[in-house]
């Protein structure tokens, strides 16, 4: 008996929802396997790892917390990828909008004006889609490829933020430590549920999610560039320009991107360090493909995703294992999600092998 | 400047380029079959650890560099299954692979962060180490440094002197014919995919073994995609590898170079620190500019999935 993929009529619909699922449910059971190999018991550790964090009220408002940065560059970036933008740079783009809201809120630390919060938000955004413009611009102008370009941008920009933290930045009484002064109360996102830390950055990633459904679904501008990106002829002929999708992906990338940045800074973290995020650029492309670049399954995926980072904190805790075991099942959920789609443009069939 | 200082500054490029050669050069040849993997970030990162605890343990760095190398097409395998077999997009999957490495390197290399390895004493090869300046420049390093260079005359023999070279190249122009008069693309395109990973495998251990004797996370810092976008510099030729990893390499030691002249000018680290990372966005702009030169060298099925039987 020899395993064949069967090229479908059609692409299944049923199956590209079902696809994620599986790679989830893929997940855990390796996620067991992984704990077995480790010494430890399976039961326990899917217990601390998956159940755990949410066994109370402040868990289920930290898996909030954790999940607004994912949301925001993931609808970002799957307006790029619905395109085949590749923005893989969000990472970067997030650092320097950080870097640009922060920047404002320290420049004015002792102002109290009601706009200082709303004008943090607008320069990180910008500061995003400056940072997104650079691979954009040399696409476009010179068919620098968007990966490789987005990708160097992040090292560049870790190094940007290292400079100013142990430099020009650094808190003065600081201690010597790499981190800027604490950002005021008056720049600090308001706290939407007392007790907790989630805050006011949750709504403006749910708006995100909105806006994004709206334009991909019901505008004329994200069907040019869904069409772009499912078939480029047919794009190209019905004169949708590639450039505008290239700019609008990288932009729309580098914005939600930017503004995720700030949020961390002005939320949780509170002033601008070296570990404003841990990676969350990177795993919301994975939230994105898990969503299936769908504003309501990247609600849902940015979830799954909060999860795995507070699993891997849980696991450090009470198992004595890295946390960057959870980007260990971040990694295997893409690649099973990868692996499972074969299945909505082809049919598994057995068929005897010849000989 | 003294001479030994420039031959210091020659023998540190050459270590730096070394790592990028070996990984593009197998790289290369992935893009040759028409696969483009842009996972090598993760397998280097995973080799990197992987041939630092079996160094740690065995105390063998031979034995090391085999571990990263398996642990590379181990590694490479996935992306293959994923890629090959599944036919998944092989952006994604590439990316998926580079994610999964470099979380996965952290995640085993835990234990052995902040434990040293012994130096290994460079292999000296006699009478060419006696050359004034680019003796103890060229001729008193590792092993893997003379590897690299037969590694650039063998994969350029290969590629254009040799059947199987041809078939792969053909593989990777247009599948679809080379399907039809009877080789198997998926099978030669896996065997392209393993080798990528066995040298990105090597490249990884190289770092870890020779070049800083530890492990620290996150310690590949982008050379995995340096080496991916030398092969675009490299215009897909072996030889022109070569000249872009030591250009690259020459980046990364500015450090010690303003050091070393004695020049009273303070630079932030961080600056000199992010030249590789705007070479490497230079070069690609420099080179891609062009249109034609990338339409003509890239291999023609680059990127995109096949089908067997469809």
């Amino acid at each position: 008996m020899w395993l064949k993929f069967e090229q479908r009529p059609e692409p299944s619909k049923t199956m590209s929802y079902v696809s994620p699922i599986l790679a989830v449910a893929l997940m855990f059971l390796s996620g067991l396997l992984l704990f077995v190999v480790l010494g430890k018991s399976p039961v326990e550790g899917f217990k601390v790892f998956f159940l755990n964090p949410l066994k109370d009220s402040y868990g289920i408002a930290e898996l909030f917390l954790k999940a607004t940065p994912l949301m925001l560059c993931a609808v970002g970036l799957s307006v790029g990828f619905k395109a085949n933008v590749w923005n893989i740079g969000a990472e970067g783009q997030l650092l320097i909008g950080a870097l640009v809201g922060g920047g404002i809120a320290l420049h004015f630390e002792h102002t109290s004006s009601a706009i200082l919060l709303p004008a943090m938000m607008v320069a990180g955004a910008l500061g995003g889609m400056a940072w997104a413009a650079i691979p954009a611009f040399l696409r476009t102008r010179f068919n620098a490829n968007e990966i490789l370009t987005s990708l160097m941008l992040v090292y560049v920009a870790e190094l940007v933020v290292s400079w100013l933290v142990h430099g020009p930045w650094m808190d003065p009484d600081g201690f010597n430590f790499p981190q800027t002064k604490l950002l005021s109360p008056e720049a600090t996102l308001p706290i939407l549920l007392t007790g907790t830390r989630v805050n006011a950055a949750l709504l403006l990633a749910i708006g995100a999610l909105l806006v994004g459904w709206i334009f991909m679904n019901k505008s004329f501008m994200g069907y040019q560039m869904k069409v772009a990106g499912q078939a480029e002829h047919a794009g190209r002929y019905a004169g949708f320009s590639a450039k505008r999708s290239v700019w609008i992906g990288m932009l729309a990338g580098g914005a939600m991107a930017g503004i995720a940045g700030i949020a961390e800074v002005s939320g949780p973290v509170g002033q601008i360090t070296e570990h404003i995020s841990p990676g969350y650029g990177f795993a919301a492309m994975i939230v994105a493909f898990v969503g299936r670049l769908n504003p309501i399954g990247i609600f849902f995926s940015s979830l799954l995703m909060a999860l795995l980072y507070m699993g891997g904190e849980q696991a450090q805790q009470y198992l004595a294992l890295p946390s960057s075991i959870s980007k260990v099942f971040q990694g295997m959920l893409l690649f099973f999600l990868l692996g499972s789609d074969v299945f909505i443009n082809f049919r598994p069939r057995f068929i005897r092998r010849r000989k | 400047m003294g001479l030994t200082f420039i031959s210091s500054i020659i023998f540190a490029t050459v270590v730096a380029g070394t790592p990028l050669i070996i990984v593009a050069l197998g790289e290369l040849v992935t893009e040759k079959s028409g696969v483009l993997n842009l996972g090598a970030e993760g397998i280097m990162s995973v080799g990197a650890v992987v041939a630092f605890a079996v160094t740690h343990h065995s105390g063998s760095p031979m034995l090391g560099i085999l571990a990263g190398m398996t642990a590379g097409m181990l590694m490479s395998l996935l992306f293959g299954i994923s890629a090959l077999t599944l036919m998944a997009n092989q952006v994604a999957s590439g990316l998926a692979l580079s994610i999964f490495g470099v979380g996965l390197s952290a995640f085993i290399g835990k234990p052995y962060e902040s434990i040293a390895l012994a130096s290994v004493n460079p292999v000296r090869i006699p009478l060419l180490s006696k050359i004034p300046v680019l003796g103890p420049a060229l001729f008193e390093q590792q092993g893997l440094v003379y590897f690299s260079w037969f590694l650039i005359l063998a994969v350029a023999w290969f590629l254009y002197r040799s059947k199987a070279g041809l078939i792969l190249r053909a593989v990777g122009e247009s599948p679809v014919s080379a399907h039809s008069i009877g080789y198997g693309v998926v099978k030669i395109r896996y065997q392209a995919v393993l080798f990528g990973g066995a040298m990105a495998g090597i490249g990884g251990a190289f770092l870890s073994v020779f070049y800083t004797p530890m492990w620290v996370e996150g310690m590949v810092a982008g050379r995995g995609w340096i080496a991916l976008s030398l092969v675009v510099f490299a215009t897909w030729r072996p030889g022109r590898v070569m000249i872009g990893a030591y250009l690259f390499g020459g980046c990364m030691i500015t450090q010690m170079f303003v050091q070393g002249s004695g020049a009273k000018i303070s630079i932030p680290a961080q600056f000199l620190s992010s030249l590789p990372y705007v070479a490497t966005i230079l070069v690609l702009v420099l080179i891609s500019r062009n249109r034609s030169t990338i339409r003509l060298n890239s291999p023609a099925s680059l990127g995109q999935p096949f089908l067997p039987d469809a």
